[in-house]
């Protein structure tokens, strides 16, 4: 049975009909409630733009973590990079910014390598410490160098953007189709134009690094050592990997990964720096690691979920609602699978989300701010709780290893 | 052997805060402005009546922060809640003290056990993921503490338990009357909040639990070694629920001296950032309830004297840095001293026999 249920999520046709059902449901809901805002180009485009930040956060953590140290700091380390690119962006143009904040972030990590791996101390302080630390230090260093050039005690300069540029021919073409509203084509060619157009150099690049991510992880040498470290240090170590310079280099990737998520924010998603930009995307990439079970494919996704329901909640909080409806429709029929391969506690759980769903819909008007922004963590959590068997965690990450030890 | 533990107890702290002076020192060096100068400043600033009333009040919520985190720590849990914890137990306090009507000290009561049922409940969730669920109590309560703010952020807005006052932008709850008010101390143009002796009564309440009954006893025995606790006949799953309960129902009252003596009411201007506060105080303090006094009167000496620094042109978010390069120096402080004891224990051990290496109990 549940070899069943596994090949069922992994065929890549079975997952293609997933998700054609899903942007069925979502084409439906939209002509029911008019909320049409759910798969325009302008949502497409935005949910790309929220995601990119979390997602380079999460794969962050996803290094950390395969390599066995679990990297709190993530959200320290997207200040580095929103402040580093700013500053450096400011100074000498914003693809030096960019450059500034990998380094930056790089060596962030490496000071997290140093005090968890080298000397071992407590990964949750350390991780904690530095995002209190690059906090301080970012508020420290505006106050210093902001307001005489312009900016503010809490914002930098403006930066010049950075080169965007629109797919020809894929763009154009299925814009024409977007117009024509024909139902569930249209939705997806509407999609399909709003990431193709104005898309930021950027953006393309650190999307390159999930399947980057993937191969040095499945299929580098030091991928293996990289979750042999995470697994089983004490085995790796056996074997003569040497776990030490393994964590140090995963984790300053971790950190410029996280980094350059915050330079993206500052360079991209807008052109300054600005004192709470981060907003806690640190802590939602510690989430989505979770939640996309510690694949770059899994961060992937919960990023993109993530930074749709972001977009959403920023363009248009009606859509949110018809969303809600289509998340009901999608557990209904998903009872309903379940029922029909006779699993009743799955069929039970759906069930019940569906009809929550429909509660939501027939008695609450409209969803605060609030829970759209806590989604991505209540999300997690459900997933923690009720899924805790499915996910597999690098069996070593967050506990400490010290060469040498049992 | 115990001579020495005490040594490195006070000297280690002392380092620590030492090793972050010496980095400021050298942050203001760069800035140009004369190092001692400032301190001197912020100590005459800090050391002013006046804000020494406002430093008692603010260390009476980071004193009970850092002893909702020491209870954890003694079971080696990260309670890293606190944050989301402290807000259901403010909120709920203060939406209940506002719907009731009771004689004085009973409403006083009243609203301060709810605010620690309401934090305990809210870390009974995280409590609940660790035993049954396997979860790692740092992941499930940063995700918690994003939730409770979402809550009550839901719960506070007018259409719910909340209120707008005329004029203002930011909801709050209504008012707790007088009979559920604590009384102020007047002292120097400010006002003690009779808090607190609260905040007294948890620390001493604190260390005898630990060292004068069983469930302390038990609770160091868990946190010291898991296994060994369960093999003598402690149920150890039980001991972490508990204590994580227990850990969120103190954190609970960490708001409960302004609400009670200041506010009155609850609303999104109460500060956050407890959890992290709450777990630097205890490492500081190393969860003995003197050492985490000292602690959090150090965190809101700093925190109040730092805006003196502005008319310098010192940013004073240096002293933001300052803490968190006291709680690196201090753990890494400890890891270097345990370090060298487990050395000297092998070494003491290796004498005896060659034969049985020491060897350090892992998980």
């Amino acid at each position: 049975m549940k070899e069943k249920t596994k090949s069922f999520f992994k065929s890549p046709a079975r997952i293609t009909i997933l998700i054609a059902i899903v942007f069925f449901i979502i084409a439906l809901v939209e002509n029911i409630t008019g909320a049409v805002d759910i798969s325009s180009p302008g949502t497409s485009g935005a949910t790309l733009r929220f995601a990119i930040p979390l997602l380079m956060a999460g794969l962050g953590g996803l290094w950390a973590e395969r390599a066995g140290v679990i990297n709190i700091g993530l959200e320290g380390m997207m200040i580095v990079g929103t402040w580093t690119a700013a500053w450096f962006g400011y100074l000498h143009g914003p693809w030096i910014g960019l450059l500034a904040a990998a380094i930056f972030g790089l060596l962030s990590g490496l000071f997290h390598a140093i005090l968890t791996v080298k000397i071992g101390i407590d990964q949750a302080v350390s991780g904690l410490a530095i995002n209190l630390i690059a906090a301080g230090a970012a508020r420290y260093l505006s106050g210093i160098f902001f307001p005489p050039v312009g900016g503010d005690r809490t914002v930098s300069p403006p930066v010049e953007t950075l080169p965007t540029f629109t797919v020809p021919v894929v763009a154009p073409f299925f814009q024409s189709i977007d117009e024509k509203n024909i139902f569930l084509i249209s939705n997806i060619s509407g999609l399909i134009y709003g990431i193709t157009t104005d898309l930021s150099v950027v953006t393309v690049g650190l999307l390159l690094f999930v399947p980057l991510t993937s191969w040095i992880l499945w299929r580098s040498k030091f991928g293996l050592r990289m979750r042999f470290s995470g697994e089983n240090p004490m085995a790796a170590e056996s074997l003569g990997i040497n776990v030490y310079m393994t964590r140090y280099i995963a984790i300053s990737v971790s950190g410029m990964m996280a980094s350059l998520g915050g330079a993206y924010l500052a360079l991209v998603a807008s052109s300054v720096y600005r004192e709470g930009q981060t907003a806690g995307r640190g802590f939602i990439g510690l989430a989505t690691v979770i939640f996309g079970n510690w694949r770059p494919s899994g961060v992937f996704a919960g990023s993109i979920l993530f930074g749709f329901t972001d977009a959403l909640r920023v363009r248009q909080s009606e859509s949110v609602m018809a969303m809600i409806m289509a998340a009901g429709i999608l557990a209904g029929l998903l009872s309903l699978y379940f029922a029909l391969a006779r699993k009743w506690k799955p069929a039970g759980v759906s069930g019940g989300i569906a009809l929550f769903a429909l509660w939501m819909n027939l008695r609450v008007t409209n969803i605060p701010q609030e829970f759209i922004t806590a989604f991505p963590n209540l999300a997690t959590l459900i997933v923690l709780t009720f899924l805790a068997q499915r996910l597999t965690p690098p069996a070593m990450a967050g506990m400490p290893y010290r060469r040498g030890s049992e | 052997m115990t001579k020495s533990k005490v040594f490195w107890a006070i000297v280690a702290p002392l380092a620590a805060i030492l090793n972050s002076l010496l980095f400021v020192y050298i942050i203001l060096k760069i800035r140009g402005v004369d190092p001692f100068a400032m301190f001197g400043l912020m100590i005459s600033y800090g050391f002013d009546p006046r804000n020494l009333v406002s430093e008692l009040n603010q260390t009476v919520a980071y004193y009970i922060a850092g002893v909702a985190a020491a209870i954890g720590f003694k079971m080696l849990l990260f309670n890293i809640g606190i944050d989301g914890q402290y807000r259901m137990g403010a909120f709920f306090g203060a939406v209940v003290g506002a719907a009731v009507s009771l004689p004085p000290v009973l409403h006083v009561l009243v609203i301060v056990i709810t605010a620690m049922i309401a934090g305990g409940l809210w870390a009974a969730i995280a409590g609940y993921l660790k035993v049954r669920r396997g979860v790692s109590e740092v992941i499930s309560n940063i995700m918690l503490n994003f939730i409770a703010a979402a809550i009550l952020s839901y719960l506070i807005t007018p259409s719910m338990l909340g209120t707008l006052p005329e004029g203002s932008q930011n909801a709050q709850t209504f008012p707790i009357p007088k009979s559920g008010q604590m009384p102020t101390i007047k002292a120097f143009d400010g006002e003690i909040y009779t808090f607190l002796f609260v905040a007294i009564a948890v620390g001493i309440a604190y260390w005898v639990m630990l060292n004068k009954t069983v469930f302390g006893f038990n609770l160091k025995a868990t946190g010291l070694s898991f296994r060994a606790a369960r093999a003598s006949g402690v149920n150890a799953p039980r001991m972490i629920f508990v204590t994580t309960v227990l850990s969120g129902a103190i954190a609970g009252l960490v708001g409960m001296g302004t609400l009670l003596s200041d506010t009155h009411n609850y609303s999104m201007a109460f500060p956050s950032g407890y959890a992290f506060t709450g777990l630097a105080l205890a490492l500081l303090g190393r969860n003995h309830p003197v050492g985490i006094f000292f602690a959090a009167f150090l965190w809101s000496f700093l925190e109040r004297s730092a805006p003196v620094l502005e008319f310098e042109g010192v940013p004073p978010e240096i002293v933001i840095v300052m803490q968190g390069t006291i709680v690196l120096s201090i753990v890494v402080a400890y890891e270097v001293v345990a370090r060298i004891n487990l050395r000297q224990q092998q070494r003491a051990v290796g004498s005896v026999s060659a034969e049985t290496p020491a060897v350090k109990e892992s998980k």
